[in-house]
């Protein structure tokens, strides 16, 4: 069963917990000057912004069919079956495909550094693995960000808007963006406010390359053979008419 | 051949100046990394070296492939005399993008993974290993020049017996990799601009490919005729001209099609910097090169040609340069390339036009007699006459 994530903005208090809470898990540097960095970065996988008394976090959505991880020419990007999409820096080469194609922006780079490397949240695959649930669902002290199975959490998020829908926008985003997503928000106020794309395509990402990039093993022997042809029928053209020329002589030869 | 003049003290000042500054930059992107060398961020993670460096410079030796269809497969025999200097500059634009990618992975020393390590749902992955045979290719059809040089007789006749080989397969990985630099973007529908997403794509890719293949002979035997005193052979540019029209009027009509079908025609009119590219874009790869060429005048003369194959070039530099950085600027950041990339791209543009004359200059690249890529097994039926021009005159 794949887990996730349910983030539910109105049960935020904007602590801040979940950030600290990642940082320690990721061993990352966590102070106030870090907390008041109001976006994510290769030191800094989760945000929690604040729109007046409103919050929303920003983290790895960890889709169920990640742009990132089609596109890594060398596999350093995977979804797991539990869910995480998880980063193997010994196997990138640093092209920074996953960067261009991410929907949400996610993977951030090592830019200073000479030996660089991709950072996001992983969704704490290890403590995943082991049965435990995410160091920022388990920082959290209000149960906003809730960690669980994605089907129950999507079940629930349904619910709590049909139960509160006055309390609630009705859009669980993360239910059908680019396919579906492990980490799903609830929100009373418009997602773009806090940089979210709302215009997303429910298509999985990947479908668009993959329509593409399937044909090529059929296209292959066939434009091959048709380069052949052409170049078979464009040198026997030659043969022929030289041929013909060459009969041509004999038989006025012949004449003679 | 007349030996080449020296003559640009100037040019070879700014060369050195130009390696200097590389130099120093390198310094300062291998040991501070990309952060010190460019201003890419996390917002805008692919900049002027993917734009130009890679994009353009592969777009750049698509004359190798063009020529080498015409030439060895479609059997146009006249355009013989000109097909090494394409190979040349195919074989050279490779090695650089490949040079240049060193600069642009932040992890070059991995640059050979993807041998090993593979996900054949990226298309970075195919393009990988496309660039990488062809590469190989291209030595291997550059290597007759080589082997002549060294009057090396047996391995001469492997590869000339071998070359149809050689051939369809560069044909064929250019065909795929050309495209699937723009399959490249096919992931990218809500962050690339509507001016410039499109299902269609890779056919962009690969028909601008060709329109630039033709352009860039042009543009080299022009300049090949002036700086080498090599003879203009204009019978030649001027069929090059003729598949260029068709190319470009395949492409524009395509073009519009789809921007009319997706329902992005409209954005035309709606004023902003990414309208203002595109129309730059648009005059400079279409309409102009094809109204010049709708004039007789200019279709046959040297100058004419000359101008219509750099303002092609310029166009379909512009189109991967907005495909690249203006198509994705209004969904991510606003980037203006730092010096420091500019003095990368501008080592590498001076150093293929380097090799190149020294290469021209040592190795019989310009036979004295056509000499094809594949050797006629026969002596062809009729001599054909090349009129020589000279593009100064």
């Amino acid at each position: 069963m794949s887990k996730g994530i349910l983030y539910d903005a109105t049960l935020c208090i904007g602590c801040k917990q979940c950030e600290q809470g990642c940082a320690t898990e990721n061993g990352l540097p966590y102070d106030d000057r870090i907390a008041a960095e109001e976006v994510t970065s290769a030191h800094k996988y989760t945000v929690v912004l604040t729109k007046d008394d409103k919050f929303m976090r920003r983290l790895c959505m960890n889709c169920d069919d990640p742009a990132c991880a089609s596109v890594c020419p060398v596999g350093a990007l995977k979804k797991t079956a539990l869910g995480p999409v998880t980063y193997d820096k010994s196997r990138c080469m640093g092209c920074r495909y996953c960067m261009a194609a991410c929907p949400f922006g996610v993977p951030k780079y090592e830019w200073n550094k000479a030996v660089p490397g991709v950072r996001k949240c992983i969704m704490c695959s290890k403590r995943v693995a082991e049965g435990k649930q995410t160091a920022c669902a388990e920082a959290c002290p209000t149960g906003a960000t809730k960690f669980g199975d994605r089907d129950e959490l999507l079940e629930e998020a349904k619910k709590r808007i049909h139960d509160n829908p006055g309390n609630y926008l009705n859009h669980v985003f993360g239910e059908t963006e680019v396919g579906g997503t492990s980490v799903i928000l609830l929100s009373s106020i418009p997602f773009d406010l806090f940089g979210y794309r709302t215009d997303l395509t429910e298509r999985a990402l990947p479908m668009y390359t993959y329509q593409v990039l399937s044909r090529i093993p059929d296209f292959v022997p066939l434009f091959g053979v048709l380069l052949g042809g052409v170049y078979w029928i464009t040198h026997r053209r030659e043969d022929v008419a030289q041929a013909e020329a060459e009969e041509e002589n004999q038989r006025k030869g012949g004449v003679k | 051949m007349t030996v080449p003049k020296i003559r640009f003290t100037f040019w070879k000042a700014v060369f050195v100046v130009i390696m200097i500054a590389g130099a120093y930059v390198t310094y300062l992107r291998f040991f501070h990394g990309l952060g010190a060398a460019t201003n890419l961020s996390d917002r805008f993670p692919w900049g002027l070296w993917v734009g130009f460096d890679v994009m353009c410079g592969v777009m750049l030796a698509a004359g190798g492939f063009t020529l080498t269809t015409a030439v060895e497969i479609f059997n146009i025999k006249r355009m013989h005399s000109i097909v090494r200097p394409t190979i040349l500059t195919a074989f050279l634009g490779y090695l650089l993008v490949c040079a240049a990618l060193m600069y642009d992975l932040g992890l070059p020393w991995n640059i050979w993974h993807p041998i090993i390590m593979r996900n054949p749902h990226s298309v970075m992955f195919e393009v990988a290993w496309c660039v990488m045979l062809y590469t190989t290719v291209l030595a291997l059809e550059f290597s007759p020049i080589v082997l002549e040089h060294f009057n090396l007789q047996k391995p001469l006749r492997i590869v000339r017996r071998l070359m149809i080989v050689f051939v369809v397969l560069g044909v064929l990985l250019s065909t795929l990799h050309q495209s699937s630099l723009g399959s490249l973007y096919l992931i990218m529908p809500n962050r690339l601009y509507p001016f410039w997403w499109s299902p269609l794509l890779p056919v962009f890719f690969f028909l601008s490919a060709i329109a630039v293949g033709l352009a860039m002979t042009i543009f080299e035997s022009s300049m090949s005729s002036k700086y080498f005193g090599r003879e203009l052979e204009l019978p030649v540019l001027i069929d090059l001209g003729r598949a260029l029209v068709v190319v470009l009027a395949l492409y524009g009509i395509l073009r519009l099609e789809d921007l009319y079908h997706r329902g992005a025609l409209k954005l035309v009119l709606v004023p902003g910097y990414q309208q203002r590219f595109f129309l730059l874009e648009i005059f400079l790869s279409v309409i102009a090169p094809l109204c010049l060429l709708l004039v007789r005048r200019v279709r046959e003369s040297a100058q004419g040609l000359y101008l219509v194959a750099v303002l092609t070039l310029l166009g379909f530099v512009t189109n991967r340069l907005n495909v690249t950085i203006t198509g994705v600027e209004s969904a991510s950041a606003r980037y203006t390339p730092k010096w420091t990339e500019v003095v990368i791209t501008a080592m590498f543009v001076a150093l293929g036009f380097a090799i190149f004359g020294l290469v021209a200059k040592y190795l019989p690249i310009f036979p004295e007699e056509k000499k094809a890529l594949i050797p006629a097994l026969r002596e062809p039926a009729f001599a054909e006459v090349a009129v020589p021009v000279h593009a100064g005159d």
